[in-house]
């Protein structure tokens, strides 16, 4: 049930021009990123030579982009999320699912995983940039990945709350809104934080500083868990929502 | 297209159902005190009904009346505040996705993803109810057949007519081959022609299956339905079948014109007469009892006592006039 509620959203996804044109967007964004760091690292390279324990291409190239990468899925779910739930209440479509024998979280988890796919999918094809570097120069294989898993999961929890908000409204414009104003929230909570002006625990909120450890190829289980446990919660509000809306109708 | 291929032909199309499968007798829906609010008003108030295999009910009632939100109840998509649901000996609440397995339910608005072709669409509702990919594939080929959509599976649901997304809607509906069939308002928006064949169908996946369908106007009922729930402001003000309707409009009255009236007296005592309108210029109204007309005692005495007769007709409530009456809640018959 859930993969086929997971195959309809994915392929209503790719049927739909926005997601090509997000997929556009964000990949050519990124292309531009990447070369002007490219170009940066080809020249400082021979200064860097003369260091010892220079910083290497994986730190000057790879860390930065999906640096930026981070703030490509900040835009990227928003738009992605806002359809989930609030279009087919505007278009009555949800009543198939409400009405199919299907529970509310095998609903909640199918949308989820199809539009994780799409964006993990952005992922990937972001990721074939660092990974064609390969070719002229020798990557720290293990930060590559922990860098991008630093970006999955954080791709992970900002889809599991643009689904949430989706399905508080039936305004599709509306969620959208309102889930770039969350995450952008969650992501600018730290900013005190930095300055040692406020408590830790806006540091230990701040969405993008989780994956900072990830970044330097360090995989903690606190970041993991972190990632996790935003997911999962709202997760569990949307399907506790869903169950509602057959109360409340 | 020619508009010949626009229409689907249920006679020439039909499938041969296998026998065991039609008992007719079997109670499919049980629903009792069903109650449910929309913020201050109480859309449906006390509902309490069965459908068995074999019937086709028609709900009616104005819009606004609470047919759309009890459909929606049985279908499992609103929760009921109070009561209960039986679909085929299973509670609705307790144990939804054994009952949604047999419940056909087609909306006001067909749920249907305007991105997705005919076939795509009924693949996924297929999918949706547990059929795997064989199943589906059989019971997409059977369903697109016996609505007529057989030259459509490759079209994009969005560029489809009304007519076509209602058909689309009814062949999702009857995908997993459930015993109950819910249908909110079918032929709404369809051209007469349409509206013809899709009850002819209704009528006929009502021989071996129980359906619900809800309507406004009263013809859609007597040309579909076996039994019939009239609604009004949430409560059912008449529930029985069709022949039970019928027979509520024999009550009704006698006009008569008489050359030498006697005094109304006379005719007071005529059996069976509740009351008498003078209409002056020798005519009168007799109102009677349901199905009892005291034709051969007037006859009888009319030619006994002279009274020259010479219009006798006899005046039904049309079946229309009833409905009108259930439904703005005024007592039977002015």
């Amino acid at each position: 049930m859930i993969r086929v509620i997971a195959a309809r959203e994915l392929r209503g996804l790719f049927l739909s021009p926005l997601a090509w044109t997000l997929l556009a967007v964000n990949e050519a964004l990124l292309a531009w990123v990447f070369i002007i760091l490219v170009n940066d690292f080809q020249n400082t390279r021979g200064r860097l030579a003369a260091l010892e324990h220079a910083p290497g291409v994986t730190d000057l190239v790879v860390a930065p982009l999906l640096r930026v990468a981070a703030w490509g899925v900040l835009l990227l779910t928003p738009v992605l999320t806002m359809r989930l739930f609030s279009e087919e209440r505007r278009a009555g479509t949800i009543d198939l699912l409400l009405s199919a024998p299907v529970s509310a979280s095998q609903i909640v988890l199918g949308k989820y995983l199809g539009v994780l796919a799409f964006l993990l999918s952005a992922v990937a094809l972001m990721a074939l940039m660092p990974l064609a570097l390969m070719a002229g120069a020798t990557l720290d294989g293990g930060r590559v990945l922990a860098g991008l898993l630093g970006l999955g999961l954080l791709a992970a929890s900002c889809a599991a709350a643009g689904l949430y908000l989706s399905s508080l409204t039936a305004q599709p414009i509306v969620a959208a809104t309102a889930t770039f104003g969350l995450l952008l929230a969650f992501w600018i909570v730290d900013l005190g934080a930095a300055q040692g002006t406020a408590s830790a625990l806006f540091g230990y909120l701040s969405l993008p500083r989780h994956s900072d450890a990830l970044l330097l190829g360090l995989v903690r289980s606190e970041d993991v868990a972190y990632y996790l446990l935003f997911s999962v919660a709202f997760l569990g509000l949307t399907i506790r929502r869903l169950d509602n809306l057959r109360l409340r109708g | 297209m020619a508009w010949v291929n626009d229409h689907f032909h249920p006679i020439a199309l039909r499938m041969p159902m296998p026998v065991e499968s039609v008992m007719t007798g079997e109670t499919l829906v049980a629903v009792e005190g069903l109650s449910r609010r929309h913020g201050q008003t109480q859309a449906v108030d006390a509902v309490s009904f069965t459908l068995k295999r074999g019937q086709i009910l028609g709900f009616l009632g104005l819009n606004g009346a609470g047919k759309s939100t009890t459909m929606r109840l049985l279908a499992g998509v609103l929760a009921p505040d109070a009561g209960r649901i039986l679909i085929n000996g299973t509670d609705l609440l307790d144990q939804p996705r054994q009952a949604k397995q047999a419940i056909g339910y087609l909306p006001e608005q067909p749920p249907l993803y305007r991105e997705l072709t005919v076939d795509e669409q009924l693949r996924y509702s297929a999918g949706l109810h547990g059929l795997d990919r064989a199943a589906s594939h059989r019971s997409v080929a059977r369903a697109k057949i016996r609505c007529g959509l057989a030259n459509v599976g490759r079209r994009l649901i969005g560029n489809l007519s009304k007519g076509y997304r209602q058909r689309v809607g009814i062949a999702q509906a009857l995908l997993h081959d459930p015993p109950v069939l819910i249908l909110d308002e079918p032929t709404v928006g369809l051209d007469p022609i349409q509206t013809r064949e899709m009850r002819a169908l209704v009528r006929e996946l009502g021989q071996e299956r129980g359906v619900i369908l809800s309507t406004h106007l009263l013809p859609e009922v007597q040309a579909t339905c076996s039994h019939v729930q009239i609604m009004r402001s949430g409560r059912l003000v008449f529930a029985g079948a069709l022949a039970e309707l019928r027979q509520q409009r024999q009550s009704a009255c006698l006009r008569i014109g008489l050359n030498a009236p006697p005094p109304v007296a006379d005719l007071a005592r005529l059996p069976a007469v509740t009351q008498i309108e003078n209409l002056g210029g020798g005519q009168f109204r007799l109102h009677h009892a349901a199905g009892a007309a005291p034709t051969q005692t007037l006859l009888d005495q009319a030619r006994a006592n002279g009274w020259e007769l010479w219009e006798l007709t006899p005046e039904r409530a049309s079946l229309e006039q009833i409905f009108v009456e259930l439904t703005l809640g005024r007592e039977t018959a002015e």
